[in-house]
């Protein structure tokens, strides 16, 4: 996972990047086996103990998904927790410091 | 259907430590996985899993940024972002999709209602976005077209 968090004025910006199958479990393989689905489900942003974005995510979105979101109230320094978790009980915990614009 | 509504249960309760891993996320506090919604392969089944009965209005206050051609379904890059305040969440959907829920956003009071992502189009078909403030939602519909299609077969 890769984040990108920025602030300007009062406005943080966060870009995340997952390295992620998103298997739709209706793909094939090269011998003719369903590939089975495999995605992430939910990713949540914590910002000070308060989520500050929500994402359910279906098998819909894009192979190695990225998403950007924005909130209010973060400073150079401060830092953004971004976790997600997959259909499989995959998961993944980060945390990033904002950076100035 | 690849997996059916069965099997993926399974997986999904197979394993306890799948559960445990769910239950000390922060974000399973503010909703679970809305799975009745995202296993729905029609739109208005879709819609109604995800919001039950809330009456919807069609509205020009969603703005949907998205190429008019998108060359390949499987990446296609969307920006939701609306001017409806008291907005607490967004859903995409794309009607010719297995799925068609294909993501739904939660807002807080700090999260600005401005969302970026790239999803995938089984082919051209309309982008249907339905925002959700206090017990209406507000329905904006575009037009995507797709010249190959995204959804792996």
């Amino acid at each position: 996972m890769k984040i990108k968090a920025v602030v300007q004025n009062d406005t943080a910006s966060v870009k995340v990047l997952v390295n992620h199958p998103m298997e739709t479990g209706r793909a094939k393989d090269q011998n003719g086996a369903v590939i089975a689905a495999h995605y992430i489900t939910e990713m949540t942003a914590t910002f000070k103990g308060e989520t500050v974005f929500h994402a359910e995510l279906g098998p819909g979105v894009s192979k190695d998904p990225y998403i950007s979101f924005q909130f209010s109230g973060a400073r150079v320094g401060d830092t953004v927790k971004i976790d997600w978790i997959d259909n499989k009980g995959g998961s993944e915990s980060m945390e990033s410091a904002f950076a100035a614009m | 259907m690849g997996i059916s509504r069965r099997d993926f249960c399974k997986t999904l309760a197979g394993s306890a430590a799948s559960l445990a891993v769910m239950a000390v996320l922060p974000g399973s506090a503010v909703a679970a996985w809305s799975e009745k919604a995202f296993m729905a392969d029609k739109l208005d089944d879709a819609i109604a899993a995800k919001y039950g009965a809330l009456p919807i209005e069609d509205t020009s206050a969603i703005q949907i940024k998205a190429p008019e051609i998108a060359e390949n379904g499987a990446f296609v890059p969307v920006t939701v972002s609306t001017t409806i305040p008291g907005v607490t969440n967004i859903s995409i959907f794309v009607p010719v999709n297995f799925s068609p829920l294909v993501t739904s956003i939660d807002l807080f009071p700090r999260t600005k209602p401005d969302v970026s992502l790239r999803i995938r189009m089984a082919k051209t078909s309309n982008m249907v976005v339905i925002a959700r403030a206090g017990n209406k939602l507000y329905r904006t519909v575009r037009e995507v077209k797709v010249t190959i299609g995204g959804c792996g077969g």
